[in-house]
């Protein structure tokens, strides 16, 4: 294994319903890198982000991802977010009756707990809250709301935004955050991902839209196509696909 | 079996309650007939499809006994009231002052047992005005036993813009199994209440019906509530009666013009309770939030039928009733939306959703609207499922445990309605009563 790889994903098949959807995925993220993964729609990206968080109907059927050196795909979803794995959700899930403050703090805690830190108690952590918040731009209403309940697409979104700066994890995959989103939210996804990038972790974005990575700045720029990891390059390879489309280096859909 | 009960009603009549003013013995008289006529409901009769009353209706239940030896202690009392502010306990259907206590009250606000206020005094003229006038006994059989025995409950009156600041509890004891009693047989009691809260005036008032035994016991309960004009009304509703208990109660409203009120119904208890909740917005500009939620486990079975009666144009009804059914229980709703000719403008939204904690819990829920008016604004909707996986699984992948992860989605269910309560402090003694309930 690679020396400070936080995700070594080798050969991964997945199935979904029976159908392949991952054809082979090779992958390696290293500490302190970004990553972005474009590729048309139905190609597999929201596949393999699920797969990485653990989604319980999707099955791994050959290959392997390493996180930290362990087994990841051996590991629980909760285990995965625990140890510092977290995926924002292309299609974020509401919670009926359930407060987005209880659930972030209910969050928190599950990670602090296995990391033997303190709980927080709800004043405690509404203090730790406030300056997060901020940075999304939402005042305390959102929070004694049920989770994404009701939520506009790109409320939803931002949610998900305010999780990721809440729970601070090592591997963040961000499941075409910014789709949806307004200008100014997209400038926050960007800050809050920079605030983020420190040597010792990493974020891998899905994304269709070359315009977020003009913020961000990803190290390498993957495509994704029928299951497979077709071209990587630098940032340009997103501008080359902005311009271009994705037909000049689509690999033919697989025969079902 | 019928027959009984008119009998009892004979003795009734010529014993106890031979002291009752003229109209009231004219309505009982009219009631028991009205009982003998409609007989016990069965499944072939629609608002019945769901519930079999067999168990009530197959064996004779005596009427439950006037107090003396069967009166709890305040501290068994003290336990079941919810206790946050004045109180009037209710046992086996009779008013026990011993028990209640209601120091305090303001100026405006009486609150006493209905067959005081049956008597003389401006008290009796109001009963005789509002008493039996709305619920609807002639239709319903549970309803006409009810009225057929109607001797004590609660009687509360609020005058005109008075508030009332803490919220007034009546607790409903029944005590039907608890032993010590030489005829310990199944006992039926038949609590009365009226409420009538004037023009202007607040309160916030909590009926909560709970068993003192886990014996066999019918609770056969008739509520009606006055909502004057513009008066804000608070009416929470607890029923957590023992595994054994039947319940069957009627709830019973009027709202005049710009009134408010916001219901809330709680079920936890009793093995076969049926819940008939009826509003009718009967002045313009009225609002209603009615707001329930039951909980049920093992074998219980609760079927809520609300009606929600638009008789007046500009008036709005929120309706919410969400359902838990674990192991082998069976949850019921139909809710009937009637928007009268001339009922325009009205706004209504109902929804029920019902979680199925097990694959032999069952939730039937009928939403049956009415509209004969056309510029309405009505919408409705109903769930019946299993925990939502997907939900489940995005609870986990933020670290949660899946125990936690199930116990949450299932509390949230219950916490949409117990949101929807507007005073903390009952609120958070109902949420107490619902995480029992829940664990
Ligand atoms: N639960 C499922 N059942 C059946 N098919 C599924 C399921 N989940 C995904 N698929 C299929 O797998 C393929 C890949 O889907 P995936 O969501 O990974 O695509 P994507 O690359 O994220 O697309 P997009 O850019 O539109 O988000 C699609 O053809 C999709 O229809
Ligand atoms: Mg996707």
């Amino acid at each position: 294994m690679t020396r400070n790889a936080l995700l070594e994903i080798r050969d991964l098949h997945a199935t979904v319903e029976g159908q392949e959807i991952l054809r082979g995925i090779d992958l390696t993220v290293r500490a302190g890198e970004v990553h972005a993964i474009m590729g048309p729609n139905g190609s597999g990206k929201s596949t393999l982000a699920q797969v990485l968080a653990g989604h319980p109907a999707y099955v791994v059927t050959a290959g392997s991802a390493r996180y930290e050196g362990k087994d990841l795909l051996a590991m629980t979803p909760e285990e995965r977010a625990r140890e510092g794995v977290f995926l924002a959700f292309q299609y974020p899930v509401a919670i009926r009756g359930i407060t987005n403050a209880y659930f972030l703090r209910a969050a928190v805690n599950a990670i602090r707990k296995h990391r033997g830190e303190e709980q927080l108690g709800p004043v405690e952590f509404m203090d730790a809250l406030e300056e997060k918040l901020k940075v999304i731009g939402w005042d305390d209403s959102y929070l004694s709301r049920p989770v994404n309940e009701g939520f506009s697409g790109g409320e939803k979104k931002r949610n998900e935004i305010l999780q990721l700066a809440v729970l601070e994890p090592k591997l963040a995959i961000l499941d075409e955050t910014d789709s949806g989103l307004d200008i100014d939210a997209l400038k926050t996804v960007a800050q809050t991902v920079q605030k983020l990038r420190r040597p010792d972790n990493a974020t891998v974005i899905v994304t269709h839209y070359y315009r977020i990575l003009t913020h961000i700045q990803p190290d390498v720029v993957h495509v994704l196509s029928a299951g497979r990891i077709v071209k990587s390059g630098g940032k340009e390879l997103a501008l080359e696909l902005e311009e271009k489309g994705y037909d000049w280096i689509r690999e033919a859909a697989p025969v079902a | 079996m019928m027959e009984p009960y008119v009998k009892d009603f004979q003795a009734f009549a010529s014993n106890g309650a031979a002291g009752a003013p003229p109209w009231l013995r004219e309505i009982r008289e009219g009631a028991i007939a009205r009982f003998a006529a409609l007989g016990f409901p069965t499944m072939k009769q629609e608002a019945w499809r769901f519930t079999s009353v067999a168990p009530i209706a197959e064996q004779h239940f005596t009427l439950a006994p006037p107090l003396v030896s069967r009166l709890p202690s305040p501290a068994v009392v003290e336990s079941l009231a919810l206790g946050l502010g004045p109180r009037i306990v209710v046992v086996d259907g009779r008013y026990a002052p011993g028990l209640s206590s209601l120091a305090g009250l303001p100026e405006g606000v009486q609150a006493t047992s209905l067959a005081a206020a049956t008597r003389a005094g401006p008290g009796g003229e109001l009963a005789r005005r509002h008493l039996a006038r709305y619920a609807p006994w002639q239709d319903n059989a549970f309803a006409a036993l009810n009225t057929a025995f109607l001797a004590d409950g609660a009687f509360v009156h609020i005058a005109a813009d008075t508030a009332l600041a803490q919220p007034l509890e009546i607790l409903f004891l029944a005590t039907s199994g608890a032993g010590g009693g030489a005829a310990d047989g199944p006992a039926v009691s038949h609590p009365r209440s009226l409420f009538v809260v004037e023009r202007g005036a607040r309160a916030a008032l909590i009926e909560s019906y709970a068993s003192l035994a886990d014996g066999v016991q019918w609770t056969n309960a008739v509520t009606e509530t006055v909502v004057g004009e513009a008066a804000r009304v608070e009416l929470y509703r607890v029923q957590r009666e023992g595994r054994n208990a039947y319940h069957i109660a009627t709830t019973q409203s009027r709202q005049e013009r710009d009134s408010y009120l916001a219901l809330h119904a709680l079920t936890l208890g009793g093995s076969l309770a049926r819940h008939d909740i009826t509003t009718v917005l009967d002045g313009p500009g009225a609002e209603l939030i009615l707001n329930g939620l039951y909980l049920l486990g093992g074998s219980q079975h609760a079927d809520h039928h609300t009606v929600i009666d638009h008789a007046q144009p500009h008036c709005a009804s929120h309706e919410f009733f969400n359902g838990v059914l674990a192991e082998r229980s069976h949850g019921v709703f139909n809710g009937r939306i009637i928007v009268r000719p001339g009922a325009q403008r009205t706004d209504s939204k109902q929804t029920n959703n019902n979680l199925l904690l097990s694959t032999e819990a069952r939730a039937d829920s009928q939403p049956q609207l009415e509209i004969y008016a056309d510029d309405v604004k009505c919408t409705h909707g109903s769930t019946v499922g299993p925990l939502d996986q997907t939900a489940l699984y995005y609870l986990r992948s933020r670290g949660l445990s899946p125990e936690t992860a199930r116990s949450l989605v299932t509390y949230g269910f219950a916490a949409e309605i117990l949101g929807r309560m507007q005073r903390p402090d009952v609120r958070e003694r109902l949420d107490g009563l619902v995480r029992a309930g829940l664990a």
